[in-house]
C-alpha cells in the first residue's frame, strides 16, 4: 500500500519569551493514500503546529516526515517550497485566493511557481474548474464569487498538482450550513476519486465525513480512530 | 491614484533633470556662439572711459583717453603674429533723411570690418580702400536703419544728413540684417549692429574729428578719442594668448597708470564659458538626482506599506510554492514597473521644457515685461535644447533608481514567516 505520507516521531519545540513551548511530543502515523483523516483536538493541542508541518511550511525540531521517499524535515526554504509547489495542496478557512487574479488564474498559481505552464497545463486548469462546478465563472474575479464558489476554486487550485494530499484547514469554518455541506461532499467526492485528504476541524459535524479521526492533545496523539462503517480502500 | 503619487517623485526628478540639462545647454550653447561670433583668432582692444580722472583733465570738460593712431601703428609694426589689424571709430549721431531720423552709430573703419565682423551686403558694396585712401564721404548703412529712413525708397546713391556735424554722406551700400549680440562678461559692451552706419575712417578723422562733444541737460560734456577699437587678427589660435600677453604689455607702457584700454580674447572667454558649463551641468545634475533620490525614497516608503498590506497574500503564495526569490521578484517588478512608468512620464514632460520655457517666457513678457527686462540677455532669450544623452541617462537612473528603492521593500517580504503571514489580518 502506497502511503502518502509517513511521520515518524515528530517533534516541535519552540522559544517564547525565554520559554520553551512543547507544541509537538513525538507524533507519529501514516497516511495510505486515498485516505480521508480529521485531525481534531483542543485549542493548544498542536493542531496547528501539525498542519504547518504536515504543510511543510516549518520544519520539525526533530523527527522525520517523509512524503513518499522525501524526508521533508531535512528540506532547506527553497526545497520546501517546491514540495509545496509540487506535492501539497492547501484548502484554507478564509479561502486565500488572490485578489487581483481570475479563477483561472488563481487555479494556476502553483503550476506557476513550479515554473511551468503549458497549454496543457492549461487545459487541466479548466478541467478542474469544470470539475468543482466553476466553467461559466473562469474570468471572474474573487470578489464577484460567493464564499461557497471561492472554496471551490480553492479546492480546484489545491488539486492542479496533482499533490500527495490535500491539506484543509477548517474549510467550512465561514460557510453557512447549506454551503457547508455542499463543500464536504466535494471532498467526498474527491476523495471516492483517489484524493488524499487531511482535514483539521474542530466540529464533530464535519468530522463525521472524514474515514478517520486524529485526536491530539498535549502534543500528543489521544486516540487515531478509523470508521468501521465507511469503506476502506486498499 | 497611490501609484501616480508614488511615481510622481521619480518623474519629476526625471523630468527635472532633462529640463535642467536643456536649459544649461541652450544657455551655454548661445553663449558659445555669440563668443565664437567674435572670432577665436581674434583680439579686441577696446578703449575705454577711465573712471578715475587726472587731474589735469578734470578741469576741462572734454576728455582724452583710449587708443592711439600711434598705438595702432606700433602694434602692427612690431607684433608679427598679427594677421591683420582694423582700427575703428563709433559715436551715436543723430541721421536723418527727409523727414526720418534715427540715433545711429557711425562707424568709422576700413574695408576689412565687414569680413571680421562677419558684415554681410545685401546691396551695393562695403567701403572700399579706394574710399578710404580718397577720404570720401560715402556710408554704407545696417538694415534696420535702411528700414527707418528708406521704408518706401531705394537708398541706394542717396544722401543722409548728419545734423550735428551739418554733413552729408551717400549711400553706397546696404547690409543685410544681422542679430545683436549680448554682453557677456567683462568689458565687451553689448554690439548691437542694427543702427550702424559705416564710412571711411579716414573720412571720419578728417569731416568729424577725434573730439566729440555731447549736450545732456544743460551741461556740456566732451571726449577726444582716436580709436575706439582695434581688432586684431592673429596669424594662428594658438599665438592668440601670447600675443594677448604682449598687446597688453605694450599698452600699459604707452598708457602708463590710466586704465582706459582693455583687451579682449574671445579665445579665454570661450574656455571660461565651457568651464562654466561644466560646473553649471553638475550642479544641475546633482539637484536633479537628488529630486531622484527623495523619489526613491517615496517609492520605498509605499513599497513598504504595500507589502505590509499584502501580507497575507505573500503568505498564501509562499504556501502554494513561492520561494523567497520568487517574492523579491514580485516585488521588484512592481517596483520597477513604477519607476520605468515614472521615467517615461518624465521623459515625455522633460521634453516638452523648451515649449514650456517658450510659453512662460510669451505670457511674462505680456505681463510684466519689466520682470523680464531685468533678466541678463543670456537667460532672457534662452532657449533650452534638449541633451540627447540626458534622455537614456535619466531613464536609466529612474530604472536604477526603482530596483535600488524597491529592493530592501521586496526583502522584507520574502523574508516574511509564511505561517505568521497566513495568520495576519
Amino acid at each position: 500500500m502506497k502511503l502518502a505520507a509517513k511521520l515518524e516521531d515528530l517533534t516541535k519545540h519552540y522559544v517564547l519569551k525565554s520559554e520553551t513551548v512543547r507544541a509537538l511530543r513525538g507524533v507519529s502515523f501514516d497516511i495510505p493514500e486515498g485516505d480521508y483523516v480529521a485531525i481534531m483536538g483542543p485549542s493548544g493541542s498542536g493542531k496547528s503546529t501539525l498542519l504547518n508541518l504536515l504543510g511543510c511550511l516549518d520544519r520539525p525540531t526533530s523527527g522525520a516526515m517523509y512524503l513518499g521517499d522525501a524526508n521533508v524535515a531535512k528540506m532547506n526554504d527553497n526545497q520546501l517550497s517546491y514540495t509545496r509547489a509540487t506535492r501539497i495542496g492547501f484548502v484554507f478557512q478564509s479561502y486565500n485566493l488572490i485578489q487581483q487574479l481570475t479563477v483561472v488564474e488563481n487555479i494556476e498559481v502553483p503550476l506557476y511557481y513550479q515554473g511551468r505552464l503549458s497549454k496543457s497545463d492549461r487545459a487541466r486548469c479548466l478541467e478542474l474548474a469544470a470539475m468543482v462546478g466553476l466553467a461559466d465563472r473562469l474570468s471572474h474575479r474573487p470578489a464577484q464569487l460567493s464564499g461557497g464558489q471561492q472554496q471551490r476554486v480553492a479546492i480546484a487550485r489545491s488539486l492542479v498538482n496533482d499533490p500527495y494530499f490535500v491539506l484543509a484547514d477548517e474549510p467550512t469554518g465561514n460557510l453557512d450550513s447549506a454551503t457547508t455541506d455542499e463543500i464536504l461532499r466535494l471532498f467526498e467526492n474527491l476523495n471516492q476519486l483517489g484524493k488524499t485528504i487531511i482535514m483539521v476541524t474542530h466540529e464533530d459535524e464535519v468530522s463525521r465525513h472524514a474515514k478517520r479521526i486524529i485526536r491530539l492533545r498535549d502534543g500528543l496523539i489521544q486516540t487515531d480512530e478509523r470508521k468501521e462503517n465507511r469503506t476502506v480502500l486498499n | 491614484m497611490r501609484t501616480a503619487l508614488t511615481v510622481l517623485g521619480i518623474f519629476i526628478g526625471v523630468a527635472g533633470v532633462i529640463s535642467l540639462l536643456a536649459i544649461g545647454e541652450g544657455i551655454s550653447q548661445e553663449a558659445q556662439r555669440q563668443i565664437e561670433g567674435l572670432g577665436a583668432d581674434n583680439i579686441m582692444v577696446r578703449s575705454v572711459k577711465p573712471l578715475n580722472i587726472p587731474d589735469a583733465a578734470a578741469s576741462s570738460f572734454i576728455l582724452p583717453y583710449g587708443l592711439l593712431r600711434e598705438d595702432y601703428a606700433l602694434l602692427v609694426e612690431t607684433i608679427p603674429t598679427i594677421k591683420s589689424a582694423l582700427p575703428i571709430r563709433e559715436m551715436r549721431r543723430m541721421v536723418r533723411y527727409a523727414d526720418n531720423s534715427i540715433e545711429g552709430r557711425v562707424v568709422g573703419c576700413t574695408p576689412e570690418y565687414a569680413e571680421v565682423t562677419r558684415l554681410f551686403i545685401e546691396r551695393g558694396h562695403f567701403i572700399t580702400d579706394a574710399e578710404v585712401k580718397m577720404m570720401q564721404n560715402h556710408c554704407v548703412l545696417a538694415a534696420q536703419v535702411v528700414e527707418r529712413l528708406f521704408p518706401y525708397e531705394d537708398p541706394l546713391g542717396r544722401r543722409v544728413y548728419l545734423q550735428e556735424h551739418n554733413d552729408y554722406y551717400t549711400i553706397v551700400g546696404v547690409c543685410r540684417d544681422r542679430p545683436p549680440t549680448a554682453a557677456i562678461g567683462g568689458s565687451l559692451d553689448a554690439q548691437d549692429f542694427s543702427n550702424d552706419i559705416y564710412i571711411p575712417i579716414s573720412t571720419m578723422r578728417k569731416r568729424i574729428g577725434d573730439t566729440v562733444v555731447m549736450t545732456s541737460g544743460g551741461s556740456r560734456e566732451g571726449e577726444t578719442v582716436e580709436l575706439n577699437q582695434i581688432t586684431l587678427r592673429i596669424d594662428s589660435i594658438s599665438n592668440v594668448q601670447k600675443t594677448a600677453e604682449l598687446v597688453e604689455q605694450m599698452l600699459e607702457k604707452n598708457h602708463g597708470k590710466l586704465k582706459d584700454t582693455a583687451v579682449i580674447v574671445p579665445l579665454e572667454l570661450l574656455e571660461q564659458a565651457k568651464r562654466t558649463k561644466m560646473m553649471f551641468m553638475v550642479i544641475m545634475g546633482l539637484i536633479a538626482s537628488v529630486t531622484l533620490v527623495v523619489g526613491g525614497i517615496g517609492i520605498m516608503n509605499i513599497m513598504l506599506a504595500t507589502v505590509t498590506e499584502r501580507t497575507r497574500e505573500i503568505g498564501v503564495r509562499r504556501a502554494l510554492g513561492a520561494r523567497r526569490s520568487d517574492i523579491v521578484r514580485q516585488f521588484l517588478v512592481e517596483t520597477i514597473a513604477m519607476s520605468v512608468l515614472g521615467g517615461l512620464v518624465g521623459v515625455g514632460i522633460g521634453l516638452l521644457c523648451p515649449l514650456a520655457v517658450d510659453t512662460t517666457r510669451a505670457i511674462v513678457k505680456s505681463v510684466a515685461p519689466e520682470m523680464i527686462a531685468g533678466l541678463p540677455d543670456v537667460m532672457r532669450d534662452v532657449t533650452p535644447i534638449i541633451v540627447p544623452l540626458s534622455i537614456p541617462f535619466a531613464f536609466c537612473i529612474s530604472v536604477v533608481i526603482g530596483v535600488m528603492f524597491g529592493l530592501y521593500p521586496a526583502y522584507r517580504a520574502a523574508q516574511m514567516d509564511p505561517i505568521e503571514a497566513l495568520r495576519h489580518e
